[in-house]
């Protein structure tokens, strides 16, 4: 009974300890999108960043509509998303006082080898889409509300169609479980180069159509507004968005290599 | 003997007019009984007779559903004071998941006994019943009679001025009957008030200054024992005492 | 973590990797701490709805048992809303932190804690009622005594506890965020490696997570049988 008690005491101070040595160094959260951490990025440019100002930075990667909702919550110090018809929103809503563009990658076009659609003879990407929609081939889409899907929704608006019907299938996934599921179906889907250029599971799929600058996808950094939430460490995010836009972010973003290839174009102005 | 403040004794124990009812069930009717100071009492009766639930009013474990319980004379008030100055065995033992002698100090820190005192106070209560060498056994692991005689043990570190017995050695083989008996014994040498339950007529005799004996849910005599056996009051015992089977 | 072959895993282990050690570390920490504050408050709880009655009781009991079924993610839900700071405790600046974890976990496992042990200290009180009774033992001095006798079967309910929150994701991916070295834990690891499409060594780390909460099954059962063969 004794050493019930001792040990029960033990482990409850073991655990205030913990819990206050980890909040010493300087930090700020940053809400941004799974496929941004999952490229590998923050491993990269993160450590640049905190040799240069001494500040961590604590990357919270969720799907871009939670980003948003995160950051209209204040629970994150600053956004970096890749959505940038949502950032303006997010302005003009007033959670957030000014967006840059940071970086862009993009997104590719992939499909079976057999290219049933002929997607690989397409002009445009929204010529791709209306290939594959008259074809009614499967194509796999993330259907998650991230910033991939809503590219997705965006592209084939501009080409004019609603997509729907048994060979659309939404999979409500991250980008590595809908490239899976893509290959066991054979189907058509829309990724980033990024996730495409770490995908080992291949099978038949490749890239069919990829360059329309419809496809380019914009990273942006977004600021909140210190009127709606006075709590958060605005001063750090600054010195983070500062970074990211200067000579020294700006080349550590090109310098992240994934297997020999760029994945990220610097395009701060 | 006792050892607690007020010196005065639990007993006499009176019931008057004392019911009890369970979902509608009358289970026993208008009990009067009157227990002296001292002695052995042997409630007897056939099975379904009520003896148990008699024992359990009596201790304090039920609630009357009419009538009135009182100790020397004042009605069952503060039932912790009374409880204290009581102990019961049951026909089966209840120890708990500890050593025999951690068993007996358990109900000494109960009664209130200062640790310093406990060990010490239940290492003579084991020796009294035979049991010191099983000092630091798992109570659980002792035979059916060695329990029996560990609660015994447990009731004699208590020092009681009553003692309810619930049948206890209808489980045991006789061996271990005869040394429950004469621990009883020793709890009536020591002036302790025995009241105990049994339906075997051999041990009834054996130990019994006085027999109560129930039918149906009825106290129908309370006999000193020679007289019982001889000639009891009641038809029903009567014919119990033969032998026969009634209810 | 890096490269995706079905042995990338244990060779993480065989040269002592940091980062899988630290991921390791925070998920015991987390979960361990979770059991260990609801074991605390479970416990006197499942032993209070055990021997008292009050109005309301088999509602509560009817309550206990269902949230032992609730789902990790809306517990991660809901504790986010909390600890957010558009929430009410949000000035405490919780959120994304081990200790938002804790707290998570906590609410997933005290109710399986508190329903099974009130269902164990019940039968026990059923047997032991009238001796505890006749030695004068009130119902508040007798719950340590019920806990400490029902301490095997309560070593299991625990256990079970540990189960759940060492297997869950959905709480502590939603209130932690799965932040690289702050708060990732194995679950969470290998929900991103899935994510990510490196199935062989999600699967590997899977099966890191099961041997491990298998060795501390294996721990507390030696534990408790030897002490069940030297007191019966």
């Amino acid at each position: 009974m004794r050493f019930l008690r001792r040990a029960l005491g033990g482990l409850i101070l073991s655990l205030g300890l913990a819990t206050t040595a980890w909040a010493q160094a300087p930090f700020i959260t940053v809400a941004s999108t799974t496929s941004t951490e999952q490229s590998g990025l923050f491993a990269h440019i993160l450590p640049k960043f905190k040799e240069a100002t001494g500040i961590e930075v604590r990357v919270v990667a969720v799907g871009t509509g939670q980003a948003f909702a995160i950051a209209r919550r204040g629970d994150a110090d600053i956004l970096l998303v890749h959505d940038t018809a949502g950032e303006e929103k997010f302005i003009a809503e007033g959670y957030g006082i000014a967006r840059t563009d940071v970086m862009y990658n993009d997104f590719v076009l992939i499909g079976p080898k057999s290219d049933p659609a002929k997607v690989a003879e397409a002009e445009s990407i929204t010529d791709a889409l209306q290939r594959i929609a008259k074809a009614q081939v499967p194509f796999a889409s993330r259907g998650d509300d991230s910033g991939t899907h809503r590219t997705e929704l965006r592209m084939w608006e501009l080409a004019g169609i609603k997509p729907g019907g048994s060979w659309y299938r939404e999979l409500g996934s991250g980008m590595g479980p809908t490239l899976n599921t893509a290959a066991a179906m054979d189907a058509y889907v829309l990724a980033d180069r990024a996730t495409w250029i770490a995908f080992d599971n291949r099978q038949n799929l490749e890239i069919l159509f990829e360059g329309d600058k419809a496809l380019f996808n914009q990273y942006g950094s977004v600021l909140i507004n210190p009127e709606r939430h006075p709590h958060l460490k605005h001063d750090l995010a600054k010195k983070w968005h500062d970074w990211l836009i200067s000579s020294n972010g700006q080349e550590a973003i090109a310098s992240y290599k994934l297997r020999g290839q760029q994945l990220f174009f610097p395009n701060a102005e | 003997m006792n050892q607690s403040l007020s010196l005065s004794s639990l007993l006499p124990l009176e019931l008057e007019q004392v019911s009890f009812s369970h979902r509608g069930q009358t289970l026993l009717h208008a009990i009067d009984l009157r227990l002296g100071p001292r002695g052995k009492t042997i409630v007897m009766g056939p099975n379904g007779a009520g003896k148990s639930l008699l024992m359990r009013l009596c201790h304090g474990l039920l609630q009357p559903t009419s009538g009135t319980i009182r100790w020397a004379g004042k009605p069952q008030a503060s039932r912790q004071e009374i409880r204290r100055r009581q102990a019961m065995v049951f026909q089966r033992p209840i120890m708990l998941r500890r050593s025999v002698l951690a068993n007996v100090c358990y109900a000494l820190a109960v009664h209130g006994v200062s640790w310093r005192q406990r060990n010490a106070l239940a290492m003579q209560a084991l020796e009294h019943m035979g049991l010191a060498a099983l000092a630091q056994r798992p109570a659980r692991v002792l035979s059916g009679g060695e329990q029996q005689r560990l609660a015994l043990a447990r009731a004699w570190a208590l020092r009681p001025d009553i003692l309810f017995l619930d049948e206890p050695t209808s489980a045991l083989d006789p061996a271990a009957t005869k040394a429950v008996e004469d621990a009883i014994e020793e709890f009536h040498r020591a002036g302790t008030r025995i009241v105990m339950s049994t339906h075997d007529l051999g041990q009834a005799r054996r130990l019994a200054d006085e027999v109560v004996f129930m039918c149906g849910g009825r106290l129908l005599e309370q006999t000193p024992a020679e007289r019982f056996f001889e000639a009891p009051a009641s038809l029903e015992a009567a014919a119990f005492v033969r032998g026969e089977l009634i209810w | 973590m890096y490269d995706n072959s079905p042995w990338a895993a244990f060779e993480l282990i065989a040269r002592m990797d940091p980062v899988l050690i630290s991921i390791v570390a925070l998920s015991l920490k987390v979960s361990l701490s979770a059991v260990a504050i609801a074991t605390l408050i479970g416990l006197p709880i499942g032993a209070a709805v055990a021997l008292w009655r009050f109005p309301g009781r088999s509602l509560l009991i009817v309550i206990l048992n269902a949230f032992m079924g609730l789902p990790p993610v809306v517990v991660g839900l809901a504790v986010y809303l909390l600890l957010s700071r558009a929430g009410p405790l949000g000035k405490y600046g919780l959120l994304f932190t081990p200790t938002a974890m804790i707290i998570a976990q906590f609410v997933l496992v005290l109710p399986i804690i508190a329903a099974l042990a009130r269902q164990v200290i019940e039968d026990l009180w059923q047997e032991y009622r009238e001796q505890l009774g006749s030695l004068g033992v009130t119902r508040r001095r007798a719950i340590p005594t019920l806990l400490w006798d029902a301490r095997f079967s309560l070593l299991t309910v625990v256990l079970a506890g540990f189960g759940r929150a060492s297997a869950e994701v959905g709480a502590v991916l939603i209130v932690g965020g799965n932040i690289d070295g702050i708060t990732r834990v194995m679950t969470t690891a290998i929900a991103l490696e899935t994510n990510k499409g490196n199935l062989a060594l999600a699967m590997g780390l899977g099966v890191i997570l099961l041997s491990l909460v298998a060795l501390i099954n294996a721990a507390a059962y030696l534990i408790s049988e030897t002490s069940r063969r030297r007191l019966g």
